[in-house]
């Protein structure tokens, strides 16, 4: 009987978690008329239209490119100079390095917005304006310290022996690093990767402001679809629905990692 | 192959984990390190290994300085008490590492690795990874691993402590037979007395960072040159009991009077402390020279064959090994016989001043087991 119970309530949960993507899969896939005419569960006439415009029109699909190409791009900047920092962090005592990794953090509390007028400014006076290595470089802003912290739990958990060993074997640092280290916090690094990925493919703000059209971000172009005559709402569903699915599909593969990501490498 | 330490000191923050250690290690004899926890024993081969730079003080191989020489040039190999292998590589990989940062050829590197695995007996083992094996397979493939790079420096920190008894067992006979040929320097540590004992070689004993002692491993035994070497050189640690001798004849404990041994006396008259080791107090009488001291159970631990006694005669304590199995109550009164002959002397400040003859005590050895 308890067991019904829970599974009940889970079932209302997922329902409720699932409505609003599910409510959106089923607006990408009606007529905008439909959409606005009826209360339908089920589309009443199937479309693929909306998809099949963003596929083919270069002004929607370049903004997924974009997206991919500065995500991915912070992503492997991220990891790079996090991974060396964050075993320094984890293997070495210094001046200050509780306050250094603490103040690493404090750049996630300020809201990236802050920063917004300076990296304007800034990357105006660089010409880096409208390219996917500003937008890039400006999410490390939150991703770095982010990457930094999660990978730093990882690498403590690796005795410091391990290290020594490879040193006594006669290892040189980048080959023990690369050879020995990294395939032993692969699940950190994975973990990283994803939220590095997750939070630099959500951020409109600065992606944004920074771009104008040759970088330009899927969540950019998705305003578009405000014009004169109203919104296009099926063409926008469509739009939200693939956004979700990079999304999904790096969750897929990082998913036995999670839990661990989540709790920073220290379980 | 030596190595050599100088005046050796090392400081973290405060505290002081070598305090000023000399001693000249050599690979004719396996090279104990004893010491209870904190004794500074993990230190010391740090600073061996070259892990850990001394604070002051050199290190010397082969009579050359190689005080601050990184690790990766030096020719050492270490096992710690962990079981540390690299858990991504296989059994065979681990065993590789150092021969393939060496260098070797494929050929000559598989033919060590088998040879050292079979040696390890973990030759059917080789494609798993240290993740699937049992903790005392691991340690085989550590030291496995420290062996196959047949280093001339060969540190050893606690090795056998995290395995089960039999295991244990198992090991201290191979690693002893191993170390009896190489020109290696092989260096042991242990807070155990009887797995020192059983290793046999030279022993130093250790005590809060500091060397109290070193010599060959019977001689240490036999004499400590102090109070603490000898408690942190006997297990259970050596009974002291307070005492006296006046012309010729020995007061412990303010009432117990005997005759003095012949041994006690270039200790001339005054005020000592006695040692004697647990397995030399008995509470049956074996002599008629033995002093008898009247003394209440505390405890009786018994461990299978043996009966460990706590007792205690005015305040007091001590700790006397029986054979078999004793059923004494708590609070049970206790007559415990002790052999004059037996008796450590130490001064006040802990210095021997007379130790029993070496015989006596193997006598007493045969006529308890014979």
């Amino acid at each position: 009987m308890r067991i019904r119970k829970r599974t009940v309530a889970l079932t209302l949960y997922l329902v409720l978690l699932l409505l609003p993507v599910y409510w959106m899969l089923n607006m990408s896939l009606r007529f905008n008329a439909d959409i606005l005419g009826t209360f339908r569960l089920f589309p009443s006439e199937f479309t693929l239209a909306n998809y099949v415009k963003i596929f083919t029109d270069p002004a929607w699909y370049s903004g997924y490119v974009n997206s991919i190409i500065y995500v991915s791009m912070n992503t492997a900047i991220s990891l790079l100079v996090a991974l060396p920092a964050a075993y320094a962090f984890s293997r070495y005592r210094f001046i200050g390095d509780k306050h250094m990794f603490f103040w690493l953090l404090t750049n996630r509390m300020a809201p990236p917005a802050v920063f917004l007028l300076p990296f304007f400014q800034l990357y105006s006076t660089f010409g880096l304006i409208d390219t996917h290595i500003a937008v890039a470089i400006s999410h490390c802003l939150f991703n770095v310290p982010l990457a930094v912290w999660i990978l730093e739990g990882f690498m403590s958990g690796v005795p410091r022996e391990i290290d020594e060993t490879a040193y006594i074997d006669g290892y040189s640092f980048p080959r023990f690093f690369l050879t020995v280290f990294i395939p032993l916090i692969r699940a950190g690094v994975g973990a990283t990767a994803f939220f590095c990925f997750m939070f630099s493919w959500v951020e409109l703000l600065l992606a944004r402001t920074l771009t104008t059209t040759e970088a330009k971000p899927i969540a950019a172009t998705m305003t578009r679809t405000v014009s004169a005559t109203g919104l296009d709402w099926g063409l926008l569903a469509a739009a939200g629905i693939l956004t979700i699915v990079p999304g999904a599909l790096v969750i897929w593969f990082v998913r036995n990692y999670m839990a661990k990501g989540f709790a920073l490498g220290r379980v | 192959m030596t190595v050599r330490l100088e005046n050796v000191t090392r400081r973290v923050g405060a505290e002081t984990l070598i305090d000023d250690v000399s001693l000249e290690l050599t690979s004719e004899a396996l090279n104990v390190l004893i010491g209870p926890t904190l004794a500074g024993k993990t230190s010391l081969i740090r600073l061996l290994a070259g892990l850990d730079r001394p604070t002051s003080g050199r290190v010397y191989a082969d009579g050359v300085e190689v005080t601050g020489v990184s690790v990766r040039r030096r020719d050492v190999a270490v096992v710690y008490q962990q079981f540390i292998n690299y858990p991504n590589f296989t059994v065979y990989e681990n065993i590789a590492s150092p021969l393939r940062m060496a260098r070797l050829p494929a050929r000559e590197i598989d033919a060590k690795v088998r040879s050292t695995a079979e040696m390890m007996r973990i030759s059917d083992l080789l494609d798993r990874l240290p993740a699937e094996l049992s903790g005392g397979q691991q340690q085989r493939t550590a030291i496995a691993r420290a062996l196959a790079k047949e280093a001339r420096l060969l540190l050893m920190d606690e090795p056998l402590v995290n395995l089960d008894y039999k295991l244990r067992e198992g090991l201290r006979g191979e690693i002893q037979d191993l170390f009896r040929r190489s020109d290696t320097v092989v260096v042991y540590a242990t807070t155990e007395p009887l797995e020192a004992l059983m290793l046999g070689g030279r022993v130093a004993v250790l005590h809060q960072g500091r060397l109290l002692q070193f010599g060959p491993t019977a001689e240490v035994f036999h004499r400590p040159a102090s109070l603490v070497s000898a408690q942190n050189f006997s297990d259970p640690p050596m009974n002291v009991i307070a005492g006296r001798i006046v012309a010729g004849s020995c007061v412990l404990a303010s009432d117990i009077r005997f005759p003095a041994a012949p041994h006690m006396a270039k200790a001339g008259d005054g005020e000592f402390q006695f040692g004697v080791r647990a397995n030399h107090l008995s509470i049956d009488r074996l002599s008629t020279d033995d002093a008898v001291m009247p003394a209440v159970v505390q405890l009786a631990e018994v461990s299978g064959s043996e009966t460990f006694l706590h007792v205690a005669h005015n305040g007091t304590t001590c700790v006397v090994q029986e054979g078999g199995v004793r059923p004494l109550r708590i609070g049970e009164k206790v007559d415990v016989f002790v052999d004059p002959g037996r008796l450590f002397v130490f001064d006040a400040a802990g210095t021997l001043v007379a130790a029993p003859p070496r015989d006596a005590s193997e006598q007493k050895q045969e006529r308890r087991h014979g």
